[in-house]
């Protein structure tokens, strides 16, 4: 061992959310984490997939039309939280809230639909104490967006202590901006796996 | 709406029975007595700045271990009661314990012991080995670090108030439904099961997380992935398991909730509930976390052997390999625990081999330890004492393991006691030695002194009788065909067997108490055994190069490393190398009480689910986010430690050693 | 050194255990061709397991006592690594593992639970239903059913037919050999068969709630006359199950007494199944169908 006092300033620890790609990092592991979790989900929803009980199947219940638009709006959703990323590396304040704001309604959008989509299921009297697949159906759909919710939390209080509280688009800012993006990237990809396996595979 | 949710004077469960009453009264006087001593020290500020609140890997795996102990003896409390209703309830007598008693014990002891014993345990001892050994000055994460702990914290105040204020699960440690189901489990005891766990399953998780990116990002320069030391190596390949089993223990538990809560039919009989969906996913969180507890104890034996045999490690790469190669095994066995479900014999083959086949890298590794015994020159310290231990009783404990891993075996032998015998054997003669190889080992670098070798030393020896008596009857008593989990039987040649291992279970008592007594007794002569010199045992890895107990900042300066043995070999290179240090400022995190705060709210949040107090439920479940985001807007969460500071603290240690040495040579 | 003691009791202990087989209701004292299968299996694992395991135990002693502190014996601090030691560690395992291997994959075909048994006799069927915390055997064949009791001729295959009307619980009659799950909705076989005539204690295996303890039952293994008397004696029983009663059959009770039924609705078993499958699809995910 050698004295190196090169290496003694920086990189020997990062506080979450502050600087280094530590946090990036940590974040995307937490994300693998996440991504077992819904592959859990997606497993008991293969097991129950066909257990209706006499109650309704997918064939029933699902409007593809009324999916695909939520659908839409979550992709599109993507692609503005894109903008903001790029404006965000060109320190472009202004521009960043703007297209999160684009974000935040598409993302409220597509977690009011679904709310709507459940409270008609219920109504109807297809809850999800109906049915092993009703179970799985909501418990799986409803983990998503009760991600997207925390997601659209998450990008509300960006905004606000980025604009409000006047921290700007500091480095803190912009990485946490980062881990954000690629939850919400995530979120995507989770939704398509959902629309393919729940949704297409559930009218066949 | 009540403002107690279904709470009412009759869940006092106190009021039950003269044995909980007695419990509970024992503990509430403890309680009493610690805060009442914190109070009249005037303890509370030092307390709170410098432990509740503290980010500081090393005060927080102390408080693990504190956590450890005390659940040690809660879960062994369990287990004497159980061995004493087994040896008298034989033929008509019902023994002192009813069922709704005895069965509240035994799934307290086998949840208490292995989430709130062996998991703190173990990541007590990695938050204060790890970082020292890897050269870092904290965890990637200090902050998640301090929330992780306090999450397992509530939930073992969780666990332990079900003791008076209602009852736990009578399930089984693994809550099989339908049995945990609404219908058959009414009662808050599963949901006290379940929330305790989904706090402390959070909790790990994160720590999981937290180590991965710590061991991967934050080693001391020039420490490759192969000079990493293996108790390092293990924890990489527990953070990864704990990464990747725990989500689903997550989800399966969240399952059992939304049955139990929302009327959903994931396990239940009723409308497509499929019970063996939860048996396997339980178990593919399950068998993963057996490796979980086991690979760091099997770190430890890699460090305390080279350190007492004098020697370096035989077959360092090949320790690396088997381990990698029992991490990703250890997902592929999974369904061994449930041989008689009825599955084809093609799957129960593949799973009985596949579970055989993790016994070679696990063979690899007590080969390696063997031969870092040969020619070696073996100190005889108590940690040795428990690896020689460990050694013997874990290749008996590996024998009866593959023995079950044949399906053909298993189908006589599944939850038998030779079963309990089995895991008991593995976990206490592998998981628990090494743990407490590794609390003699590093006791002295979280402490700055040893602990009392005369008082470990017969704690090892109790433990070991304690241990063959109190389960070898077990083995036999499987073949003799005892299922586990009973409450009485009618069998006469069962019960001399039992009797013996009472007193097996009375010889642990006495082991357990020989560690009290030590701890107690090294505490008060601490003068007497301090580690002045940060090396008490002529270690071998960096750890030992700094102060015991280091400095808030671990190392004045960074080492550098250019082997594997770091520190050894810059000892046998003597001391010509040293040049005098040049300091410099050091970042490191400010504490913070956000993470107690938040793991408050989450206690507060599973006790009203628990409870049905639906406003308390939203309060808390509103604060956890409220708090985070609040700390979220502090800037104000580092500081640097100016390079005059640091030369300071370090010159007035070298002083204090120079006056020991001093003294001592005197 | 007082240290190899207490390790060397412990392989006495266990070596004493395997000879147990005297001992009254072992699995080492079986009483059926599967049960004898699986003691001789366990025998031979074992076996095969120690060729390892003693030397390890031995070797782990010996060294402990011959490079101590101060043995005066031969000291390599730097020696940590050696080919030919590495291939014996990975070597040896392997033999035995893959030994092992092939034992299983052999004998968990040969005693699968779901093989009906070879032999000139035609199997007997009984369908067991756990129940809180009872067991209800019917005998489709002969019509009859029965509480915490169940009889069968001396080498004649059984074929139990095993489902649960609550809980999880475990089919298992230690000495006749193997276990299997008893689970609501789903149906799961066993074939056993008795070698010599006695009554063999039989349980559940899986705890299942308060009651487990007593879910304890008598399996009577006989000659073919005493069991025909036997159905006889239970076809006098007053009592019978129809689907009206038989809720009060299944009632949750503790230390459930013997009982014997005359006469039982032909379809019960399928119908405790079925009420469990919801009603569109059948619902055997995991297991076999037949």
């Amino acid at each position: 061992m050698s004295p190196d006092s090169l290496v003694a300033h920086h990189g020997e620890f990062a506080e979450d959310h502050s600087h280094e790609p530590n946090n990036v990092f940590g974040f995307w592991l937490y994300l693998m984490t996440d991504c077992i979790l819904f592959a859990t989900l997606f497993a008991g929803f293969a097991v129950a997939r066909h257990q209706y009980a006499g109650d309704v199947s997918g064939k029933d219940i699902f409007d593809l039309k009324y999916v695909g638009v939520e659908t839409a709006l979550l992709l599109i959703s993507s692609s503005t939280y894109g903008f903001a990323m790029i404006n965000a590396y060109q320190h472009r304040l202004g521009a960043v809230v703007a297209w999160l704001g684009v974000t935040f309604l598409l993302g409220l959008g597509f977690v009011g639909m679904e709310i709507n989509e459940f409270h008609h299921l219920v109504a109807e009297g297809h809850g999800p104490d109906r049915s092993a697949f009703l179970s799985a159906f909501f418990t799986l759909v409803a983990t998503h967006g009760l991600h997207v919710t925390c997601g659209l939390i998450w990008m509300a209080t960006l905004i606000a202590q980025m604009t409000i509280l006047k921290k700007g688009l500091t480095t803190v800012y912009i990485n946490r901006l980062m881990c954000l993006s690629l939850f919400w990237h995530f979120l995507d990809i989770v939704w398509i796996c959902v629309f393919t396996l729940v949704y297409l595979l559930g009218v066949q | 709406m009540n403002l107690l949710g279904r709470m009412g004077w009759s869940d006092l469960a106190m009021l039950e029975s003269p044995v909980i009453m007695g419990a509970g009264l024992f503990m509430g006087l403890v309680v009493v007595a610690v805060l009442g001593v914190i109070t009249y020290m005037k303890a509370w500020k030092y307390l709170w700045t410098e432990w509740l609140t503290s980010v500081d890997h090393k005060k927080i795996g102390v408080m693990y271990i504190i956590v450890a102990l005390i659940m040690l003896l809660r879960g062994f409390s369990d287990a004497i009661l159980m061995r004493t209703q087994q040896a008298m309830a034989y033929g008509g007598h019902p023994g002192y314990l009813p069922p709704h008693h005895y069965d509240q014990i035994f799934t307290a002891h086998g949840t208490i012991m292995i989430f709130f014993m062996a998991m703190p345990f173990m990541i007590g001892l990695m938050n204060i080995a790890v970082p020292l050994q890897i050269g870092a000055r904290d965890v990637a994460f200090p902050f998640l670090n301090s929330f992780s702990f306090w999450m397992t914290a509530a939930g073992a105040v969780l666990v332990n108030l079900s003791l008076v204020l209602g009852e736990f699960g009578q399930t089984g440690w693994l809550a099989y439904p339908p049995l945990s189901e609404l219908k058959f489990s009414p009662g808050v005891g599963v949901d006290y099961y379940i929330w305790s766990l989904q706090l402390t399953g959070l909790g790990t998780l994160l720590t999981g997380v937290n180590f991965f990116v710590t061991i991967v990002k934050m080693r001391a320069p020039g420490m490759t992935w192969m000079r990493m030391p293996i108790f390092t190596w293990t924890i990489l390949c527990t953070a990864i398991l704990i990464m990747a089993a725990f989500p689903i223990l997550t989800v399966t538990f969240g399952m059992l909730s939304l049955d139990r809560y929302l009327g959903f039919h994931f396990f239940t009989n009723e409308l497509g509930g499929n019970q063996m969906m939860y048996v396997n996913l339980i178990w593919a969180w399950g068998h993963p976390e057996v490796y979980i507890l086991i690979l760091p104890a099997f770190g430890v034996f890699s460090e305390v052997v080279p350190t007492f045999a004098r020697k370096r490690l035989f077959g360092y790469n090949a320790m690396v390999y088997a381990t990698v190669c029992i991490t990703f095994l250890s997902f592929v066995v999974w369904l061994h625990h449930f041989f008689t479900m009825g599955s084809s014999a093609n799957v129960n083959a593949f799973f009985g081999i596949t579970t055989m086949i993790i016994s070679i890298p696990t063979g690899v590794k007590i080969f390696n330890w063997l031969f870092t015994m040969y020619r070696g020159r073996i100190q005889y310290t108590s940690m040795m004492l428990w690896t020689m231990g460990f050694m013997v009783t874990f290749v008996i404990g590996g024998m009866t393991g593959v023995m079950l891993a044949l399906p053909g075996n298993d189908w006589v032998l599944h939850n038998s006691l030779f079963l309990i015998a089995h895991f008991h054997n593995v976990i206490i003669g592998g998981v628990f030695f090494g743990y407490m190889a590794g609390y003699t080992y590093w006791f002295p670098k979280a402490t700055g002194f040893k602990l009392h070798e005369g008082w470990a030393k017969a704690s090892f020896w109790f433990w070991l009788t304690g241990f063959y008596v109190a389960f070898m009857p077990l083995y036999a008593l499987g073949f003799m065909g005892m299922t586990r989990r009973m409450n009485h039987y009618d069998n006469p040649a069962w019960t001399p067997f039992l009797e013996v291992a009472l007193v097996g279970a009375l010889l642990v008592l006495c082991g357990i108490s020989c560690q009290v007594i030590g701890l107690v007794v090294s505490i008060r002569n601490r003068h007497e055994n301090q580690d002045v010199t940060g090396d008490p045992w002529n270690g071998r890895t960096i750890e030992w190069s700094t102060s015991s107990p280091p400095p808030f900042y671990n190392f004045a300066v960074l080492p550098h490393i250019d082997s594997l043995d770091a520190f050894n070999e810059t000892k046998q290179r003597g001391h010509e190398a040293r040049e005098t240090p040049v300091y410099s400022d050091i970042h490191m995190p400010r504490n913070t009480p956000a993470g107690l705060f938040m793991s408050v709210a989450a206690g507060m949040l599973g006790f009203a689910l628990i409870w049905h107090i639906w406003w308390l439920a939203a309060i808390s479940l509103l604060a956890i986010p409220v708090i985070f985001i609040v700390r979220s807007c502090n800037d104000d969460i580092d500081y640097y430690v100016p390079a005059a500071e640091v030369a300071r603290i370090e010159a007035l240690h070298n002083a204090r050693v120079a006056k020991l040495e001093l003294t001592h040579v005197a | 050194m007082t240290k190899r003691l207490p390790p060397l009791s412990g392989a006495l202990a266990l070596g004493a255990l395997l000879t147990a087989g005297g001992c009254q209701n072992s699995i080492l004292d079986p009483k059926g061709a599967i049960g004898a299968a699986e003691k001789s299996l366990i025998l031979t694992s074992t076996y095969a397991m120690l060729v390892i395991v003693i030397p390890v135990i031995a070797l782990t002693l010996w060294f402990a006592w011959r490079y101590r502190e101060g043995s005066g014996a031969r000291y390599e601090p730097d020696w940590g690594h050696s080919v030919r030691i590495e291939i014996f560690c990975w070597g040896i395992p392997s033999i035995i593992i893959a030994f092992l291997g092939y034992l299983t994959w052999t004998s968990t075909h040969a005693l699968d639970p779901y093989r009906p048994l070879d032999s000139a006799k035609k199997p007997l069927v009984i369908e067991a239903v756990a129940l809180n915390w009872k067991w209800l055997f019917i005998y489709p064949e002969q019509g009859i059913a029965t509480i915490n009791e169940v009889a069968f001729p001396v080498g004649t295959p059984v074929d139990f037919r095993i489902t649960s009307d609550s809980v999880m619980n475990s089919f298992f009659i230690p000495q006749l050999g193997s276990q299997i799950y008893a689970m609501a909705g789903m149906r799961t076989q066993l074939h056993l068969i008795a070698g010599e005539a006695g009554t063999f204690p039989g349980l559940s295996a899986n705890y299942s709630g308060r009651g487990f303890s007593d879910m304890r039952f008598n399996a009577i293994a006989t000659s073919d006359a005493k069991f025909a008397d036997w159905v006889a004696a239970a076809r006098h029983s007053p009592a019978t199950i129809d689907t009206a009663d038989y809720s009060k059959v299944a009632a949750p009770e503790e230390k459930a007494p013997v009982q014997y039924f005359s006469a039982v609705e032909p379809n019960l078993f399928n119908e405790i199944i079925a009420k469990y499958m919801g009603k569109a699809e059948s619902f055997h995910s995991g297991l076999k169908e037949d």
